[in-house]
């Protein structure tokens, strides 16, 4: 429990990007395998852009590991570590912890240094959200930063639990009876939040400098953080690859995708739609492949007025949260 | 490794969870420490709750032993508990040594009733005293296992009382040590033997 | 001589854990491993061991966790047992692959189903694969040395692998014996602080757990092979100065009588020291039995385990696990294998499965049936199961 919020406690940094573009950043370097206009890469660039210590890198496997540490080579330029699919916060607990008692004991000289974890929406809404909720429970100082592209991409586009209703993917396809997920994604954001650590939010590529402010923010708390990155997978979602910004856009827009964050218990909304400016769901969907069968051949009314509905019923929700009052 | 010799003395306790029978037999194999014997106490757990049967053992030897085994053959058969034998009956003497074997119990009646009872080879000698008295009178609760290692240590020299003295004031400090202290050596002194 | 300290196996551990000090200890708690853990805790809670305690929530996370802060280049202990073993198999694999000197202590367990918590051996055994250095110890002495050992093995840079080490559940791991301690001063001098590897330097960046395809994935499993190969030499080194230091020395084949022995009872874990009374009997008898101990099980001692069998005419097995439909259980293959080129007849037994009690009357009956073999010169066709009831053994 914090009598200050980490907004409070953390004076907020001008993000000049022309500065920041000549800085030397612990980045991904050039040549990693990722698809083109895959916004993974894009959320690690951002999160490290954020960084202001040294930082150690933990992946669980996923997309973004298998295509940037291909032995022998590896795009990471800060130590970096993957272990398995489910226990990316463990091992950065791990790592935390090990730090931690080297530096009390004056075995390594002591100096901030951050511990962020990297994973995808199966790696952390599925089969990593037991390590995840340990380690935000023992409240390691670490940053979680799950970047949901809302499927197993990596092993062929299955369904997680991060799948929007309808969509459809491998293990849930558009079928003649069931037409895409049956089923709505489930709130990680929340369950994160419900562990009362000291911040919680979300991020989005297309939102650059609310990104680095946020992780900034995660980065300065003493506790353990959790970022969602909104992550479009070009591949998956069967999207233009030029589309990723305007996807991640609309995502905010249509407010399917929200921009908040939890501050110490606090919900605070940092992207504010106002109604008249809330654009019908459809306009996310219709630019995604893996939606194409509510539209073609035959228009599925049903599954894109739940969908609206299911959005804004999460939004109303949200407001109430965030103790704010549509006019 | 060296030749073993066999001067080894198997203890069975029988109890009831929650009234310290492993205790018990860890505190005789502390006691056998002292005294520069070598000892093996190990309990016999199965998913027992409070007021479940447990067993105990206790091996102990003035040499070195190596067998790690439950004790199926005792010399000594020690039982915490008198209710234990309308369950299981003769089992609790099984394999006890018909010719120098010892059966010590928490007991009210005399220990020819127990012998009659059991219908135990005249051979073996019995102590009885009666534990949970005691423990209420002295202790202040019903838990008999340091009491009857009192009438044990009588009843069969297996290591020295003030040495069972010594290892339970150090297991249960201050006031509630002295008072199993002299727990031990009411028993020690109330205890019957035939 | 160090002051002999009545404790049993669990204890043993957590108090010579203690004593090597180690930065990160990261457990989920199991019977019978409880107690390890629970001391430890208490020594941190106390203040009297300076060390990150991570109650972790599984034991997957407990063994993720280890890896994390192994690689941070801390001094990691873990243990656990059975199910807990099983959940974390998977990164048993990783952390080796990562030549990560982890050390876990086992309370070795019977696996489910049916759900049971007493002892077996297969646990630690199904672990043979993991690239771990495993080893079984047989009371509670050798279970606080080889902690002690098991850091120094583990960490040295020659090795750098993760280390289990297993004590039969309750028989050892409740089992109170007189332990002769060791002082912290003398711990100091025999077990070097850690000197890792590698290091994760943020001026000096390198990834670890690459993805390695066709191409280098082979390779990299040979250089692993050898670098468990050539452990050997560091665990016997160690297993010298430890002697040295306590006058207690180990072999990775703890031989009895198995010099002159027509039969040779070959065991793991704590039915050594019953074997070993039957032993004593037997030779007062005049029989000529004698016992090989396999205490190191990974890397497998081949050529010490045929030196110990070498004159003898029947290596009978005894083996607390089962694996089904194979051709024997574990420490019969792997003794069969070692001793196919002209050793002495192996004859495999099981025993003792889910903590049923292994009697000296059972190991007994084990060394006659030996015996016999020995007399007929005929191989046995099928495995024997001691004990197990409604069948003729």
């Amino acid at each position: 429990m914090t009598e200050t919020t980490i907004t409070e406690k953390k004076k907020e940094k001008p993000i000049k990007w022309r500065e920041m573009a000549f800085e030397e950043r612990p980045v991904l370097a050039a040549g990693h395998r990722l698809c083109a206009g895959c916004a993974a890469p894009l959320v690690v660039k951002f999160t490290m852009m954020a960084t202001e210590d040294p930082s150690i890198c933990v992946s669980s496997t996923g997309c973004l590991e298998v295509s940037t540490t291909i032995y022998p080579y590896t795009a990471w330029q800060t130590p970096w570590v993957h272990c398995a699919f489910e226990n990316a916060a463990a091992v950065a607990s791990g790592i935390e912890a090990g730090l931690k008692a080297l530096m009390r004991k004056n075995k390594i000289p002591k100096r901030k240094t951050n511990v962020i974890a990297f994973s995808g929406d199966g790696g952390t809404y599925d089969i990593g959200v037991q390590a995840l909720s340990g380690a935000l429970e023992r409240g390691h100082n670490l940053t979680y930063v799950c970047y949901d592209n809302s499927a197993y991409e990596n092993t062929g586009i299955q369904r997680s639990g991060a799948t929007p209703y309808g969509a459809a993917t491998t293990t849930s396809p558009g079928g003649k009876v069931i037409p895409g997920k049956p089923e709505f994604p489930k709130d990680i954001v929340k369950i994160a939040a419900a562990h009362d650590v000291q911040y919680v939010a979300t991020v989005n590529v297309a939102y650059p400098k609310d990104f680095i402010k946020k992780i900034r923010k995660a980065l300065a708390s003493d506790d353990a953080s959790f970022i969602h990155a909104f992550s479009p997978c070009p591949l998956g979602w069967r999207a233009d690859s030029s589309l990723t910004i305007r996807i991640a856009e609309l995502a905010v827009e249509t407010c399917m995708y929200p921009l908040y964050e939890v501050d110490c218990g606090e919900y605070r909304l940092t992207k504010m739609i106002k109604k008249e400016n809330k654009v019908p769901v459809e306009e996310f969907l219709k630019t995604q492949g893996r939606f194409r069968h509510l539209f073609k051949p035959k228009r599925r009314d049903d599954i894109i007025n739940d969908t609206q509905k299911w959005v804004d019923w999460k939004w109303q929700q949200l407001l109430r949260l965030c103790g704010v009052k549509e006019e | 490794m060296s030749e073993t010799q066999t001067d080894v003395i198997d203890i069975r306790f029988y109890g009831r969870g929650g009234q310290g029978v492993v205790t018990a037999s860890r505190l005789i194999g502390e006691a056998g420490l002292l005294q520069g014997k070598y000892v093996h106490a190990f309990p016999a757990f199965g998913p027992e709750r409070i007021g479940a049967p447990v067993q105990a053992f206790t091996r102990i030897s003035n040499n070195r032993f190596y067998e790690k085994c439950e004790v199926v053959y005792p010399d000594i058969v020690c039982v915490l508990d008198p209710t234990l034998y309308g369950i299981l009956g003769q089992a609790i003497v099984s394999g006890l040594d018909e010719e120098k074997g010892v059966l010590i119990s928490n007991y009210k009646e005399s220990p020819e009733e127990l012998r009659k009872e059991l219908k135990l080879n005249p051979n073996i000698k019995v102590g009885v005293v009666d534990a949970t008295s005691i423990a209420i009178d002295v202790i202040g609760r019903a838990i008999t296992n340091t009491v009857i290692l009192g009438a044990l240590i009588k009843a069969a020299e297996v290591v020295d009382l003030e040495n069972i003295i010594k290892v339970t004031k150090k297991r249960f400090p201050g006031e509630i040590g002295e008072k199993n202290a002299e727990a031990i050596r009411r028993a020690y002194n109330e205890v019957v033997i035939s | 001589m160090g002051e002999i300290v009545g404790m049993t196996g669990d204890e043993s551990i957590a108090h010579a854990v203690k004593l090597c000090d180690p930065d990160v200890i990261a457990a989920y708690p199991i019977t019978p491993q409880t107690i390890m853990v629970e001391r430890l805790a208490d020594f941190v809670y106390d203040g009297e061991l300076d060390s990150e305690f991570i109650p972790v929530e599984s034991e997957h996370s407990a063994m993720s966790c280890c890896y994390g802060s192994s690689i941070a280049g801390a001094r990691v202990f873990t243990a656990s047992a059975s199910q807990g073993i099983a959940l974390m198999f998977e990164i048993l694999f990783i952390v080796s692959n990562a030549r990560l000197p982890v050390v876990m202590g086992v309370a070795n367990r019977a696996l489910s189903a049916p759900i049971n918590i007493h002892a077996g051996l297969e646990d630690q055994l199904v672990c043979r694969d993991t690239g771990w250095i495993s080893i079984f110890c047989h009371d509670c002495q050798s279970a606080y040395d080889t902690t002690i050992m098991a850091f120094k093995i583990a960490e040295d840079k020659e090795v750098s692998l993760p280390l289990m080490y297993g004590i039969d559940a309750f028989i050892i791991s409740h089992a109170l014996e007189g332990v002769e301690t060791l002082e912290k001063r003398e711990v100091e001098d025999f077990l070097p602080p850690r000197d890792p590897l590698y290091v994760l330097d943020p001026d000096d960046p390198i990834s670890v757990g690459s993805l390695a395809l066709q191409d280098s994935y082979y390779e990299l499993k040979y250089a692993q092979e050898q670098v468990m190969i050539n452990s050997m030499k560091t665990i016997k080194k160690v297993q010298e100065e430890f002697g040295e230091l306590t006058g207690r020395y180990y072999n990775v084949i703890n031989t009895y009588y198995a010099e002159d022995a027509d039969v040779i009872l070959v065991t793991q874990g704590a039915i050594t020291g019953t074997a070993r009374t039957v032993v004593d009997r037997y030779r007062r008898q005049g029989k000529k039995l004698g016992l090989a101990q396999v205490h190191v099980y990974r890397p497998f001692p081949e050529k010490e385990l045929r030196d110990a069998l070498k004159g003898a005419k029947v290596a009978a097995t005894i083996d607390r696990s089962i694996t089904f439909g194979a051709p024997g259980p574990i420490l019969y293959s792997d003794v069969k294998v070692t001793t196919s080129n002209g050793g002495p007849i192996i004859q495999g037994f099981i025993a003792g499965l889910g903590g049923r009690d292994v009697r000296i009357e059972d190991i007994a009956k084990v060394a006659d049936r030996a015996f016999e073999t020995a007399k007929t010169g005929e191989e046995p066709s099928k495995i024997s199961w001691v004990g197990v009831r409604g069948v003729e053994f």
